[in-house]
Parts: structure tokens; sequence; C-alpha cells
């Protein structure tokens, strides 16, 4: 009975009762939004009153204005402050922030920075530096000696703290003889150090880095929100060359899958690494850069448990696989091969012909095996961290170039963090499919980690021959020695199978076309201030 | 009073429960958040001295009541992650989240109480017929692929919004609000289309009651039966139901917000959860907890407001 009778004014009756029924039951939700309104005002508030003008200063501006840009970085940075930061996404972003004594150029050559100069004692142990004149911190003050002093001292942990670096454990002493001058000695000598005076210098009087982050870079810090953004804007007192666009908005873009909607729709300007699917998706709207990631992607092997102690064992996996078929796999071809724990950025100390150490064949890796004591293979366990695909996407080649062999290998795919515990500091793995990098632009940084002793020599690796190669490698002062040392270091890890070496993994850029002058560094940098708008 | 006396021990048992049992979650998954803090750089001098200091090696109990005891007092700890007090970070991004919540909510409610309404009134209509089959397509779609739909249709083709383009409400709150629309609905669509038909089916119910043929005997003209008598009893078990979809929509909104790039409290949580950083997600699972706790409490409000025969102490 209720369905027959209602006629067409029972619409406005309706319409009425509609909105009365919405305002009783949304009681609670219209408080909410009063909670809501209060709410706002309050973050607004907290905010820092210049953040918010500068925020909305890039508010007003249009989008097609080029003097700002907005880019797309993969995961939220994990500290503001320069010393703490750790992880390789932080350091490129802080890289247009902060600057040491010496920086990086696009060849990975060291050139003086906030020093104008600097000599190193022929004993590589006393560096001595002369501070630039005028540089000048985003808040207007002067560098002084004082400030890079408390900048070394801050890493070294000489208040009796841990280093935050721990090659800086190595430093007997920083002195200032005069207002211009800064003397590094060492304990023992290095001829290397040098690239970790890249390390941030900030003002020893700031209290809070992480809340108020000071530096000398072309950009200057201007606000943040946690997983949402960072805001930079060009540092209008930058003693070296200035940089084109004037504000920088770092959006974090938590869904790796919305990267090309993203950039297709406008949200975003620029994306540092896309993978080769994505880069086939893009329109002709955007600049492809293609470099390289600047790691040691391998098949670590932990050198410390069955069967993997056994040297052919270790020799014939490397026989199995064929790096160009990962390639091709996992990024359409692109790609370099490595042959051992170098790549090619490092120019003079990289070695081609370790590549061909090893060359596909099945045959000569069922030889080794049988000799090894496993005619009829063997299973065992690659464990890799989740979140890289790239790594992910090796293993199952390697799982099946290996099946060829005999062997059985399965995937076990980790979070990060499990990773870290029980891969990485534990140890408690078979083996494991990551890249390796370099965090100062040294072949010690890389090959270290291989010295029987070391505290990151997660694979356990334990040869004589090669902790005497890297002994003598750092304390050559002669740089031809240095380099032939180095490369002898890398023969042996070759030789011994320390790992399965696969590639350096290509790296491609996004660039909306409307900007240019993308460059690449030899390790985790991203230079905003090189861009510029395409006119 | 004795009633709300108990609501108040039940609510704050109920906050205990769940605070514990987020702290035991974190003692028995595997990472720690000082490895994580130095990743590949950690030396074990730095992680032990970090733990330390970080009061990471004590007891699980002590560690509890040390972050309840500051937790009672209103200071929610510091971000391992971000270094800065977890109160100011939160209090940032509760306004994202809730603001979605309640956009949702308002979509539910305004679409789903017309539609039943009227769906209920034209019973076995063509409009019945189709409507029924639109709400079971709806209903089976989870929210965040009704929201790759909606980026898909109405972001990249009909280009009515930018994907990805989310504006801070500190920036913009107009194009804050707007930017929130199609998640919204993403969210809101298969809780309406449940609503809805909850809705209908109710006031199909009420009407075939004896009061109802009372009220009509009376000589009260349709509409006043509908809107005076039988909407009254046909919105209890609809109140209910949207109780439950509003603390369902906060949750909802963790999905969703990844989906559309909405860099809100769940996101902060989700990536806290990767990070091992326990004292953010110790917060914002308990100001989750109060929120679900608080609507509960006001839908049985709302009850006694419909329907004074409703003895809220049962």
């Amino acid at each position: 009975m209720m369905k027959k009778s209602f006629g067409r004014r029972s619409l406005s009756t309706l319409l009425v009762v509609l909105t009365a029924l919405t305002l009783t039951l949304g009681g609670c939700s219209s408080k909410k939004a009063e909670d809501d309104g209060a709410g706002s005002s309050n973050a607004t508030e907290s905010a820092s009153s210049e953040a918010d003008s500068k925020a909305e200063g890039a508010g007003s501006q249009t989008s097609d204005d080029l003097s700002e840009i907005t880019i797309g970085i993969p995961q939220d940075i994990d500290s503001m402050d320069p010393h703490i930061a750790k992880a390789a996404g932080t350091r490129e972003v802080l890289f247009n922030v902060y600057e040491g004594l010496v920086k990086p150029d696009t060849d990975g050559n060291l050139q003086p920075a906030i020093a104008s100069d600097y000599t190193i004692s022929d004993d590589a142990k006393v560096y001595t530096f002369t501070l630039r004149d005028g540089v000048k911190f985003h808040d207007g003050s002067v560098v002084t000696v004082a400030d890079v002093k408390y900048s070394i001292e801050r890493n070294a942990g000489t208040d009796g703290t841990d280093p935050l670096i721990s090659a800086f454990s190595n430093i007997e002493s920083v002195e200032t003889p005069d207002d211009s001058t800064i003397v590094l000695t060492l304990k023992e000598a290095n001829t290397e150090f040098l690239a970790y005076m890249t390390v941030a210098i900030i003002p020893a009087n700031n209290q809070d880095p992480e809340g108020n982050p000071i530096g000398t870079g072309p950009y200057k810090f201007v606000s943040r929100s946690p997983q949402e953004n960072i805001i930079l804007t060009k540092f209008d007192e930058y003693w070296g060359e200035a940089a084109y666009i004037k504000d920088i908005t770092l959006k974090v873009e938590a869904n790796a899958d919305s990267v090309v909607m993203d950039l297709e729709g406008g949200s975003i300007d620029m994306y540092a690494r896309v993978t080769s699917a994505q880069v086939s998706q893009l329109s002709d709207n955007f600049e492809v850069y293609e470099g390289t990631m600047n790691l040691v992607q391998a098949l670590y092997l932990n050198n410390a448990v069955e069967p993997f102690n056994n040297e052919q064992v270790r020799q014939a996996l490397c026989y199995a696989i064929d790096p160009q078929t990962i390639m091709d796999f996992v990024s359409d071809g692109k790609g370099t091969e490595i042959g051992s724990s170098m790549f090619p950025s490092f120019g003079k100390y990289f070695d081609e012909s370790l590549n061909d150490t090893y060359n596909q064949d099945v045959a000569k890796a069922k030889e080794l095996l049988a000799e090894a004591g496993y005619p009829n293979g063997f299973d065992f366990t690659i464990t890799v961290p989740s979140n890289y695909t790239q790594h992910v996407d090796t293993a199952q080649v390697l799982v099946e170039q290996f099946k060829e062999i005999g062997v059985n290998a399965t995937i076990q795919e980790v979070e990060w963090n499990t990773w870290l515990d029980d891969v990485y500091t534990n140890r408690n793995f078979q083996s494991t499919v990551v890249g390796v990098d370099a965090s100062t632009l040294t072949a010690y940084a890389l090959l270290s980690r291989f010295a029987s002793d070391a505290h990151n020599n997660f694979i356990n690796y334990k040869n004589d021959d090669y902790d005497a190669a890297l002994k003598a490698a750092i304390e050559a002062v002669d740089d031809n020695e240095k380099t032939a040392k180095y490369k002898e270091c890398e023969k042996i890890l070759s030789q011994t199978a320390a790992n399965v070496y696969i590639q350096d993994l290509p790296e491609f850029v996004v660039l909306n076309k409307k900007f240019a002058g993308y460059k690449f560094y030899p390790l985790y940098a991203q230079d905003y201030s090189k861009i510029k708008p395409a006119q | 009073m004795r009633y709300i006396l108990k609501k108040v021990l039940s609510m704050a048992l109920t906050l205990l429960v769940v605070s514990i049992c987020v702290f035991l979650a974190f003692s028995l998954i595997p990472g720690d958040p000082v490895t994580r803090m130095f990743g590949t750089e950690a030396t074990p001098e730095l992680i032990a001295s970090y733990r330390e200091k970080m009061g990471l090696n004590d007891p699980f109990f002590v560690q509890y009541f040390r972050w309840f005891s500051s937790f009672l007092k209103g200071d929610m700890g510091t971000s391992y992650d971000y270094k800065v007090p977890v109160k100011g970070m939160i209090a940032e991004k509760i306004p994202i989240t809730l603001t979605l919540a309640v956009m949702s909510f308002l979509i539910m409610v305004v679409t789903s109480i017309p539609l039943g309404i009227y769906i209920a009134k034209h019973e076995n209509g063509i409009m019945d017929h189709i409507i029924s089959v639109i709400n079971q397509i709806i209903m089976a779609i989870p929210p965040f692929f009704s929201g790759i739909l909606i980026t898909f249709v109405f972001g990249i083709i009909f280009k009515l919004f930018t994907p990805g383009g989310y504006v801070s409400y500190t920036k913009n709150f107009g194009a804050f609000l707007k930017y929130l629309i199609p998640p919204a609905f993403a969210i809101a669509l298969p809780k309406a289309a449940m609503a809805t038909k909850l809705l209908r089916g109710s006031v199909i119910e009420e009407a075939g009651k004896d009061y109802t043929r009372t009220a009509y005997s009376r000589g009260n003209t349709t509409n006043a039966v509908l809107y005076l008598h039988v909407l009254k009893n046909a919105m209890i078990p609809v109140v209910t139901f949207m109780g439950m979809a509003l603390s369902d929509m906060v949750a909802g909104s963790i999905v969703i917000e990844q989906v559309f790039g909405i860099p809100g409290i769940s996101r902060i949580l989700l990536t806290s959860i990767n990070n091992r950083d326990y004292p953010v997600v110790e917060a914002i699972i308990m100001g989750v907890a109060i929120m679900v706790l608080i609507i509960n409490l006001l839908v049985d409000i709302i009850y006694r407001l419909i329907d004074p025969r409703i003895e809220v102490e049962e």
C-alpha cells in the first residue's frame, strides 16, 4: 500500500525531510568538521610564518611558471640533518642544500667548494684546507673555520660519542691555526680521505639542524611536511654558479605505480628512478635521460656457509649465469655488465676485462659442481628485499639459469627491515640479490667491505691475499701503485668468485620537456641547480 | 550516571588493550628501528649506543609503561624517523584524513537516504529494479578499485581533476576540498549502496506493521505516515550501519589515500610501520581507536533521539 499513492508534491517534502535528517544524523559529523577546522588552524599556526608565506607565494604562481618545478621523490627523506641522514635517497636531495670543503663534479672529481684550496702532505697524513672567502650560510652568516671544525668533529665523535662516520675515527685532530686555515691530521695515512671531506659544513651555533636546516648549497630549506613534501628555494647569496629555477617542491610519491599518471597529469615535472616499463608508457612531453645507478648488483653469497664456503661452487654459479639475459628481462637490455665489486663510473679503477672471467658455460659449471662434491646440484635460498622490483626480477632469472646446472634456488622475499636485520646485520642468509653502492667516491668505499675483519663484510669473505692487497692500496701514496693494488683486489674477488656479479643497473630520469639540463653524477646526487627552463 | 561510568570504563579498557596489542605486535615482527635508521652504514657500536639511548634494551613492560605514562600526560614521544614530536606531526595530518572521512560520510548520507526512501516507495517499480542491480554491482567493487576507475575515467579521460595533484589545506583550502571529492566518492559508494539497500528493506518492513495500518486508519496521508511514523523506526538499523560505516571509512582511507596520493594520516601510518617508528604508530592507532569509540557513543545517543523507547542502559 505504500507504493501506489505518492504524488509529485512528495518530492519537495522529501527534500526538506532529507535535509533535516542529514543535519540530525550528521550531528557528529558537523562537530567533526568544526574540530577539523580548529585542527587545521592550529597546524597553520604551528608552521613557521616564513614557511607559510613562502608556500603561498609558490602556490600563487601558475603551473606554467618555469621558475618553479615539482620533482617526485620515491621516499620521504629520513632526516634534514646531513650528518644523521643515511638513506641514499636523502643524500641525493641534501646535495643541493649542503656542501663540504670539497664537492664532486659530474665526472666524479672532487672540486674545492667551501675550501678554495687544499694540500695533502706527502705522507698522506696531513690535509690542509684554505677556507674560501665570504661563503655564506643560508641564514646570512659567514662560514668560519670554527664551523668547519665543529662539523668535522661532530662526525668524528670527538666529544666521546661514537663516530657518525666510522672512517672519521681515523682523525687525530682538527686544528685552525688562523681564521682561514683548517689542518686535518690523520692517525693513519690515507690518500683518499679527501673524499670524506664532502661532509656537510653546518653552523656551529645551530641548535636544531633537524628542524632548522642551514647549509651553504645553492638551495635553502623552506618547509617540510612528513610524507608530503619538502620545499626548497634558491639561495641568492650562493658563492658558486647560481641555480636557474627559483622554487622547488619535492613531492613524496608514495605509490610508484602512479608516477606515470602524475607526470602526464602535470602534478610532477621530474622523477629520477622510473623503470624501463614506465619509460615506454610516457608521452612525447617528456625527455628520458639514461644513466647508471652506480651500484654493484650481484648475487651476494654468504662465503661462510655450506655450500658457498666452497670456491668451486661459487665459480659454478658464475658460469651458470648470463648477465645479458638478465638485463634483457629486467630492463629491456639496458644496464652495464660488471665482473667485480666496481662499476664503470669509477673510471680508472674499473677493469672491464673482469667481465670475461666467467662466460656462461653450463658444461664447465656442472664439471665444477661435480668436483666440489655436488654432482647432483643442491638447493639454496635467495633472500631478496621485496621493495626492490629490479632485484626480485633478477632473482627470478637467476633461478631459471641455475636450473640449467641442476641447482635449485628458491626466492624468499623479505621486507627491507628484515633484510637489514637478518641478512646485513646478522649475516643469517645463504644468498641475496641487492645493489651495493659507494658512500664516497673512493674505490675504498666499495672494496673495504671485503676485508676479513670489516664490520660491513656481510658476505663473510675471507682471503689473506685480498687483505694484503687492500692494505697496500690504502697505504700507497703513488696513484698508479694505488690503482694497481685496487685492481688486484677486484681481480681476487672475481677469480675467487666472492659473489656472482651481474650488472650496474640503468637509471632513467624523466624530465618534462619544459625543462632541460639534467646531469648525472657518478654517485647519489641530484643536482637541481643545473636544471633550467628549456625556453 | 551509571551508564556513563560503565561506558567510560569500557572505553578506557579497550584503549588499554589496543595499546598493549600494538606494542606486542611490534615486539613480534622482525626489524628494528635502529638498524633501519642507519641502514647499511650501521656498525655494531652505533647500533648498541643508539639502542641504549632510545631505551630499546629495556624489558617489554618497562618500555610499555614508560610510553603509557607519558601518553597519559599528553606526550606522545618523538618520532624515531622524523626526529620531531609525534603530536605536531599527527596534528598536521589528522585534518586531511578526517575531512576525507567526513566527506565520504556526507556523500553516503545524502545519496543513500533519498534513494532508499524513493525505491521503497516505488517497491518493485522499474527504478527499484535498476537501482537494486546497480547497488549490487557497486557493493561488490572494493574502494581501491573504484578509486582506480574514478581516477582513470574522471582524471585521465575527462580531466575533471589532476591525478596526484593534491593541494595542502594550508595552501588552498578550496582546492584541497575539491581534490578530496573523487576519493570521498570511492570510499562512500559501496557504503552508500549498502545503506540504500538496508533503508529500503527497513522501510518496507515497517510499512507492513500494525502501527502503520493504525496510522492510515486515523486518516493520515501516505507522506505523513511515511515521514512521521515509518521512517523514524526504519532509520534505527540504518543509523547503526552508518555509525559502523563511519569507523570503517577512517580505516578505508588507508587504502584510498595510497591510490589518490593523499598524504594523510594513513600514509604516515604505513611508512611508520615500515620504518618501525613505534611512537608514531602507537599514537595513530590510539587516535583511531578513540575516534571509533566516540562514534559508537554518538550512535547510542542518536538512537535515543530517534526513539526514546530505547533504553541506553540496556
